[in-house]
């Protein structure tokens, strides 16, 4: 029995890792360059195979022949960890997201642990490290500067994105990540609970709170994972590139492929906390078949891929917060709307009963 | 004199920034629909779409050699565009006609005629020069080459580009 558990654990890793993860991020990487060439009434990379599908590989194979080039100044112990801790804690945060109900009975998730939410915020701020220290170990102004605002900026941004969380473990009572996904089964996608309810005031109560904690939650996942607008660390306008000025070849192409796989795990827990999980309305879990069980797995990344498509679609619509915009954003609007937020989710249950 | 330019007091609406933050998303969400419905027109895709049929009558391409209608080569190797051409990429080697030539009237032809293609400029000083209406500047732009002997169009190529040429200059002709 144990065997059997390190087995399928070790497949799934595997297989989360090397089949969908990476090919995900290297795609996400293609879609990013097609979506902005057609917002912007241009075509993007269309030349390396058909309609230019091959051009991730392309971009790879680019990246390893390139000089990896490390300057005389660095401190090269660090200069050589920031990468590596910029891309882990994306792909770890994956762990214990369930990607699909269950296959051949085995449920679709890595690691089903108990304190979910709680880990997915332990690791995910350990990104701030790659870009901190690769900022200081360059021993260069523009990624120094790159890194200082990373910090401020990752650090004012994890206290809306804990406290906009905390409205749906008052309904679930439980932070394990499976059950919130149950949780939506049963009472339906918690951005929109009133679904299948109609005439449940409650419910349509309860909706007003939790939207406004998704766009909290949307707004800190964006903070988060260095994205427009708020990519301040990179801006590359002011600050050369930011944290990754000094870097080249695989070691930069790790910063940047960390950040698409830094979306990806946040977009995964959105889907998780938010938008159901893998369910989807009238399509039964993996126990009723093993078809069903890959339906599950396939909306769950389409769902995924939707949120990617909106990020960047923002992306590429906004523009660039100054960073005292930002902090007054973080500090003075999205920490007290997230506060009160709480409350109110607090008083609804208080009068009704789900 | 400074300029005060007022800033605009925004009521609560446009200070959620909300409305403005749809209407861009929406800008952007219509021009991505555009392109994904092939309405919006892009640039030329340059290898498989050309501009030569809509090239204009005037356009400046690479200077070429031409024939005229009895197959003589036109050039009587005077080699004024040899020494107007700014960026000096003409060279040329005169050869002498013999006396019982059909065209001995000429006296000279071009016995190598040479264009570096990595000098040419394309500024057609050469064709309004030239008194013999013997270099043209045709269509073809783009020439590309490995080496520096690829990009050099010695006298046959130069032949080959140009082509047979239509004119009233015939100085070899008696009655002219």
């Amino acid at each position: 029995m144990d065997y059997f558990f390190i087995g399928t654990s070790l497949l799934k890793i595997i297989g989360m890792i090397f089949i969908v993860i990476l090919p995900m991020v290297s795609y996400a990487v293609y879609a990013e360059r097609r979506i902005s060439a057609l917002i912007q009434d241009r075509l993007g990379p269309n030349r390396v195979g058909p309609a230019g599908l091959f051009q991730p590989i392309a971009d790879a194979a680019k990246f390893l022949l390139k000089e990896d080039f490390t300057p005389a100044t660095v401190n090269t112990f660090y200069y050589w960890l920031a990468p590596c801790l910029a891309m882990i804690p994306a792909i770890m945060t994956i762990a214990v997201v369930p990607f699909g109900s269950t296959l051949f009975g085995v449920p679709m998730v890595i690691a089903d642990i108990n304190v979910g939410i709680l880990y997915v915020f332990a690791i995910a701020s350990l990104g701030v490290y790659g870009i901190v220290l690769g900022g200081w170990a360059s021993n260069s102004k523009y990624p120094f500067l790159g890194g200082v605002r990373s910090s401020s900026q990752m650090i004012s941004y994890e206290l809306s994105l804990a406290l906009a969380v905390i409205p749906v473990f008052l309904l679930v009572g439980n932070l394990r990540l499976t059950s919130v996904v149950q949780y939506q089964i049963e009472h339906g996608w918690l951005i929109a609970p009133f679904i299948g309810d109609w005439s449940n005031l409650g419910k349509w109560l309860l909706a007003i709170p939790m939207i406004v904690s998704f766009a909290v939650f949307m707004v800190a996942v964006f903070a988060e994972t260095n994205r427009l607008p708020f990519d301040l660390p990179e801006a590359e306008q002011e600050l050369a590139g930011g944290y990754h000025t000094e870097y080249s070849s695989m070691k930069f192409a790790l910063f940047f492929l960390g950040e698409y796989a830094a979306m990806i795990s946040g977009s995964a827990i959105v889907v998780t906390l938010f938008l159901g999980g893998w369910h989807f309305p009238g399509i039964p879990d993996g126990s009723r078949g093993w078809i069903f069980g890959l339906i599950n797995i396939a909306v769950f990344f389409a769902k995924v891929a939707a949120l990617i498509f909106f990020m960047m679609w923002v992306r590429w619509t906004l523009p660039r917060f100054r960073w005292d915009q930002l902090m007054r954003l973080g500090w003075l609007f999205f920490f007290e709307i997230a506060l009160v937020n709480i409350f109110i989710v607090a008083i609804i249950l208080m009068y009704f009963h789900f | 004199m400074a300029i005060t330019v007022p800033r605009p007091n925004l009521n609560w609406r446009e200070r959620m920034f909300l409305p403005a933050i749809v209407a861009g998303l929406l800008i952007t969400l219509k021009h991505f629909k555009n392109m994904i419905f092939r309405r919006t027109k892009v640039t030329m895709q340059y290898p498989e779409e050309k501009w030569d049929s809509n090239l204009p009558e005037h356009y400046r391409g690479a200077p070429a050699l031409v024939r005229d209608t009895d197959g003589r080569v036109r050039c009587v190797a005077c080699q004024l565009c040899e020494f107007i051409c700014p960026p000096r990429a003409i060279k040329i080697i005169p050869g002498e006609i013999s006396k019982n030539d059909r065209f001995a009237k000429v006296e000279k032809y071009p016995e190598e005629f040479d264009i570096d293609m990595v000098r040419c400029i394309f500024c057609g000083m050469c064709e309004e020069v030239c008194p013999e209406q013997a270099i043209y500047l045709r269509k073809d732009y783009a020439i590309t080459g490995f080496t520096r002997e690829d990009m050099m169009h010695r006298k046959d190529k130069l032949l080959e580009i140009g082509g047979v040429m239509h004119g009233v200059v015939l100085k070899w002709n008696e009655k002219k």
